[in-house]
């Protein structure tokens, strides 16, 4: 199973979906709400270079946006 | 060759105005496509809403979630990250240019809604996402215990200050006109925290830094153009306005804020195109008045198609 996080803020859509999407996949996930958890904030900014979310993590792979295809991709998800 | 689908209708934003024209177009059986950037425009950026028929209070996020909801109840199939950047004809057919792709239709809603004024100066498109932000709602968190300026005088400058005076460490309010223009009751709370400097007559004239925002440059308009001194910040928030999204679609007629003009209808001055919401120059910018927009719009939209085809 590939270890995923998802780096969140509870004002965005695009984070809802993202989590959404996992959910309905059946995938399980640490939600990094970057809001209250500053130190995941600080992880998330330094490795992606930005300040928006939703980032996800999945293993040692990056995707910054709710990029449904990449992310699918990298689960071994069929669309 | 790719087989194109010819639509009904084609839908171009999914705000209230967009998301309410799908619905009713969706039943009324009509073959659609709704383009956009986004699912819920301003709506997403929207705190609490108070005064949406049905709801004493919701948040813009809740609310957004209701109009995605309602849409995939219809099957409503909605290409998001392709916001349309141009309208055509080919032949007798409105033909709708986005960033994926171009597809004819029958009949076209524009319902691009507003978007951000940009302060226009250097550094602030580098440093997108990286220190420069436009919703306070959205990227505030991102600023705890941080210094940041906020530009702008009015009501939204002062609520992102408002917001951001819960986590940042200091607040730089950079105000274009002598005094500022926000209400009063909203000026008194956030000019009473220590947290806060307002500089009136003043301007950024760039944003600088390395891999994020370090600073800005500020001129005071009293002193000439030569004048100017730097300040240290890690964010930049721009509340100076919004604007309608129109400005690449030639053609449509539109008035000197760059609204498109409608009328009873939802008609445009081209034939098969429709306009509804914010970017049109119907008054009052709500969020219920562009919903309704929308479905009298789709109403026009199908009452066009019934006639002409």
């Amino acid at each position: 199973m590939a270890k995923v996080k998802v780096y969140s803020l509870p004002t965005c859509l695009y984070c809802r979906k993202a989590k959404k999407f996992l959910d309905a996949n059946n995938i399980s996930y640490d939600d990094i709400n970057v809001g209250t958890d500053k130190e995941g904030m600080e992880e998330m900014v330094e490795k992606t270079g930005q300040m928006s979310v939703p980032v996800l993590t999945i293993d040692d792979q990056t995707v910054i946006g709710f990029d449904k295809r990449k992310i699918s991709e990298l689960l071994g998800l069929v669309e | 060759m790719n087989t194109v689908k010819n639509y009904d209708l084609i839908i171009a934003g999914a705000g209230p105005a967009g998301i309410s024209a799908a619905i009713y177009g969706a039943r009324k059986g009509l073959e659609l496509l709704v383009v956009t950037e986004d699912t819920g425009g301003q709506t997403n950026w929207t705190g609490e809403i108070e005064n949406y028929t049905g709801f004493h209070m919701i948040t813009g996020a809740e609310l957004v979630d209701k109009f995605a909801e309602h849409t995939e109840k219809y099957g409503i199939k909605i290409k998001e990250q392709e916001p349309v950047i141009g309208l055509g004809t080919e032949g007798r057919l409105p033909v709708v240019k986005t960033t994926g792709g171009t597809y004819p239709a029958k009949s076209v809603i524009v319902a691009t809604g507003k978007i951000f004024k940009k302060l226009q100066v250097p550094g602030e498109e580098e440093f997108q996402r990286k220190g420069v932000a436009y919703c306070a709602t959205c990227d505030a968190p991102f600023f705890a215990g941080k210094t940041v300026a906020v530009a702008g005088g009015g009501n939204s400058a002062f609520e992102y200050a408002q917001q951001l005076m819960q986590i940042a460490r200091k607040i730089y309010l950079i105000n274009l006109d002598k005094k500022p223009t926000a209400d009063q009751v909203l000026q008194e709370k956030v000019l009473a925290s220590n947290k806060i400097e307002l500089l009136n007559s003043s301007v950024i004239t760039e944003i600088t830094g390395d891999r994020f925002v370090q600073g800005i440059k500020i001129r005071n308009q009293n002193e000439g153009s030569t004048g100017g001194h730097y300040l240290e910040v890690e964010g930049v928030f721009v509340a100076i306005g919004l604007i309608p999204n129109s400005s690449f679609l030639s053609g449509l007629q539109k008035n000197k804020q760059g609204e498109i003009l409608v009328d009873n209808y939802n008609r445009t001055n081209l034939q098969g195109i429709f306009a509804a919401g914010d970017v049109t120059d119907v008054p009052h910018k709500q969020i219920i008045v562009a919903a309704g927009e929308g479905a009298k719009a789709a109403l026009s939209a199908y009452s066009y198609l019934v006639r002409n085809y």
